[in-house]
């Protein structure tokens, strides 16, 4: 296996990875905010903010992880990337400031007011809208290069009715994903209220996925052709997907196997991001950065993957270690440690 | 003429988000020395005092590495937004040390969730304070490799570069180049100073207002021991690093001591001011301390501007900030040796009120000696970015935007600034620790003795 492969599946398994735990993490902050809105805070705030507080930290590392690969093993696509992006990437690292600062004020600030919670809730609808421009340039078509540096083409992309809908299946899936998790997490906790409001909200949010999910499919066919071309031959990933969907509603319908649904989300997801991904080699901006063209050096290609495997040699037995002490100790869970 | 103007935009927004991480990002690597210390004491002595100290730094320190996480993410991204040719060039190489640095704070991350989290949750006496010790090494490890990123931009090595293109990378020698171990060693006894210093002038402030106590005495004490240790340390990091700069980058010492002419002997040049024809005006003369600085041998010779060429001397100006580093360091130096002379010597009293206020003042005057020696560090190798490789104006982005990005982050920060400053004002003022004290151990007199 060469270097390129082994480096786009680490860029991938970042971008999956992220995925699903910002979007547990954004979502958290937009039920947080509608809960209190709803004056249903107090049923729910709790146990959202009983899982985050460990935990929210981590989420960035993954976007981090995400950029640093990509400067590592396809140091062009980040030339292309970073010039493009400009804008969006600034919007995207103001709202991650203005939600990280002000989730950590309001819960280790002891101070509870709705602002920070408005802020904070509206900032992690907004995060992942920005960063699916990203996706969104890498169909191609977005960008114009002059004198010798490349420029994004606003206009263009805030007009296409693909970018849209793009942020809306970002938007969606992130509060999807969330409501689900957090459905799980309630039904642990022995939290029966918070469970029964959470679980309704993991049903509204399956239908608008879905359908922003085979929205997004059928925009690529206009946008991209070759991609979408692509995406039908391996039909079979999506038909995966849909079924992992299917049975993740069926089980949050019929209010039991929470842990199982919640697995059948992230199926759904993985094999919907693989067969996406799968579809767009071998091109990771299209007609610009072909994987082969632009890989990076063979020996820092080995080091990069050295250090990733010591990495996670070091971060798995941590992530379990903090994860029996928060997500799966049944006591802690309950609130009672 | 977009490139230009978006080059000084660039470098504006890089300078103010560093300026305002390095404020976040030192702390964090500093205090968890500190609030380990603190517990390892507490729990040694059964003095819960110290624990206490402890566990009040720790719920401002949180605060604190939640803005330094977020301005972190922030310069990360911006090295490719503002600086993608730079990007596409050293990210062949820098990429490691990068991706090593992210993983070291991952690991920090989770067990700092985890030490908050756990307190009074564990049997063993000593089983929380374990987990304070890979916060340590993860904010050490994180600060180490980011800095050996910078260091290679100083003194860049370990590739082979074919026009714009590298064709070959020794990743070990890159990130092991010469100005790695001087830097590291700077950086991280000038945290651990610094943290000293900010707690020692919380509690300083603290005795001036609300009066002192015991347990105010304990946490001064420690406080000023571990800022005298490191501010020794600092300053004789701050003396290799001006070894290696004789050696490896002549022109960025010659240019903070206005050494004009290659000369034996040379004179270390303290304060004063340069007029427009570059004649030094008001300036201290310490006879042949530069050549002594350079290479530990007072005849010496050291490499002046006139071995320069004209276009790659950087900015004269940095000489204001190298001056202030130094005296700033060694105000902490004295400040601190002065309070343990004292408490030593019982005649003088160590908490009498202008000492106290000496070390009040200490806080920001560390943190300020921090900002200026990271400008002298990256103003004193201008014009390069990669020095001998690559300059600063032919890495940076050329767009019409980038001053619409100056401003998002602009009111970004000062709005964080402000934020942060009024929680951790009210986070303590609310909860004054004789309150915390008289709920937490209501059979204890304030201040640890048994009643």
């Amino acid at each position: 296996v060469s270097y390129e492969v082994l480096g786009l599946s680490a860029l991938w398994f970042f971008l999956f990875a992220y995925l699903i735990i910002a979007s547990i993490d954004f979502g958290a902050g937009f039920f947080a905010y509608y809960a209190k809105q709803t004056k249903k805070d107090h049923i729910l705030n709790r146990l959202i903010a009983r899982y985050l507080s460990p935990v929210w930290e981590i989420t960035n590392v993954f976007f981090i992880f995400f950029y640093y690969g990509l400067a590592g093993f396809f140091p062009d696509a980040g030339y292309y990337y970073g010039s493009a992006m400009l804008i969006p990437g600034s919007i995207i690292l103001v709202l991650i400031g203005i939600r990280g600062s002000f989730y950590a004020f309001e819960n280790y600030g002891s101070r509870s007011s709705l602002l920070y919670t408005f802020l904070y809730g509206a900032s992690g609808l907004l995060i992942p809208a920005a960063i699916s421009t990203g996706l969104t340039i890498s169909e191609g078509g977005f960008l114009r290069e002059e004198g010798g540096s490349i420029h994004l083409r606003y206009t263009e992309l805030l007009t296409n009715p693909f970018s849209w809908a793009v942020v809306f299946l970002a938007i969606v899936s992130v509060l999807y994903i969330s409501a689900n998790f957090l459905t799980y997490y309630a039904n642990k906790a022995g939290d029966e209220p918070a469970r029964k409001i959470l679980r309704s909200y993991a049903l509204f949010w399956s239908a608008p996925q879905i359908i922003a999910s085979l929205t997004a499919f059928i925009a690529i066919s206009r946008q991209n052709p070759e991609h979408y071309n692509n995406m039908l031959d391996l039909w079979w990933m999506f038909g995966l997907s849909v079924l992992f969907f299917l049975g993740a509603v069926y089980f949050i319908y019929k209010e039991r196997n929470y842990g199982l649904s919640f697995i059948c989300v992230m199926l759904q997801f993985f094999f919907a991001l693989l067969g996406y991904g799968i579809g767009h080699m071998p091109y990771i901006l299209y007609d610009q950065i072909q994987v082969t063209a632009d890989a990076t050096l063979p020996a820092m290609g080995t080091a990069l993957l050295f250090a990733f495997g010591g990495g996670l040699l070091m971060l798995i037995p941590s992530l379990i270690l903090v994860m029996r002490m928060f997500l799966f100790d049944a006591e802690y869970v309950k609130g009672k440690k | 003429m977009f490139a230009y103007d978006s080059v000084i935009l660039a470098r504006m927004l890089t300078s103010m988000t560093l300026v305002f991480h390095i404020i976040f990002a030192t702390i964090g690597v500093g205090v968890p020395l500190l609030i380990s210390a603190a517990e390892y004491v507490g729990i040694r002595k059964r003095d819960p005092s110290y624990i206490l100290l402890a566990r009040r730094w720790t719920r401002g320190f949180v605060i604190i590495v939640a803005v330094g996480v977020v301005t972190g993410t922030a310069i990360g991204l911006q090295l490719f937004l503002l600086w993608p040719t730079f990007m596409q060039i050293a990210g062949h190489v820098i990429s490691l040390p990068l991706f090593m640095e992210t993983f070291a704070f991952f690991f920090e991350a989770i067990f700092l969730g985890a030490y908050i989290y756990t307190w009074d949750r564990f049997k063993g006496r000593y089983t929380h304070w374990y987990l304070s010790l890979p916060v340590i090494i993860g904010g050490g490890l994180s600060a180490v490799f980011i800095t050996s990123v910078n260091a290679f931009m100083n003194t860049p090595q370990g590739f082979t570069l074919e026009g714009r293109t590298i064709t070959s990378v020794e990743p070990l020698t890159a990130i092991l180049n010469p100005a790695t171990p001087s830097k590291v060693f700077h950086v991280l006894t000038s945290s651990y100073m610094t943290c000293g210093a900010i707690l020692a002038a919380l509690t300083a402030f603290f005795i001036l207002k609300y009066g002192n106590n015991k347990y105010y005495k304990k946490a001064l004490k420690l406080t000023m021991i571990v800022t005298l240790v490191f501010s020794i340390f600092t300053a004789i990091a701050g003396d290799t690093s001006a070894k290696f700069l004789a050696t490896y980058q002549p022109e960025k010492l010659a240019a903070a001591e206005w050494h004009f002419e290659t000369e034996k002997g040379a004179d270390l040049i303290l304060f004063g001011k340069l007029t427009e024809d570059n004649e030094i005006k008001g300036a201290i003369h310490l006879p042949k301390l530069l050549s002594f600085l350079s290479f530990g041998d007072f005849n010496s010779e050291v490499i002046g501007l006139d071995r320069v060429d004209a276009d790659l001397i950087p900015p004269l100006w940095i000489h204001y900030m190298f001056d202030l580093m130094v005296t700033l360091g060694a105000y902490s130096i004295m400040i601190s040796m002065l309070f343990l002379v004292f408490m030593f010597w019982k005649k003088r009293d160590q908490y009498n009120k202008w000492l106290l206020r000496a070390i009040v003042v200490n806080a920001p005057f560390a943190m300020l000696a921090l900002e200026f020696g990271w400008i002298y560090a990256e103003v004193g190798r201008q014009p390069w970015i990669m020095r001998g490789y690559l300059r600063v104006a032919e890495g940076a982005v050329s767009s019409p935007y980038v001053h619409y990005a100056f401003a998002m982050f602009l009111v970004l920060y000062v709005l964080l600034g402000t934020f942060v400053t009024l929680i951790l004002v009210r986070l303590y003022k609310k909860n004054p620790i004789k309150k915390e004290w008289e709920q937490r151990f209501p059979d204890t007199l304030f201040g640890g003795d048994q009643r």
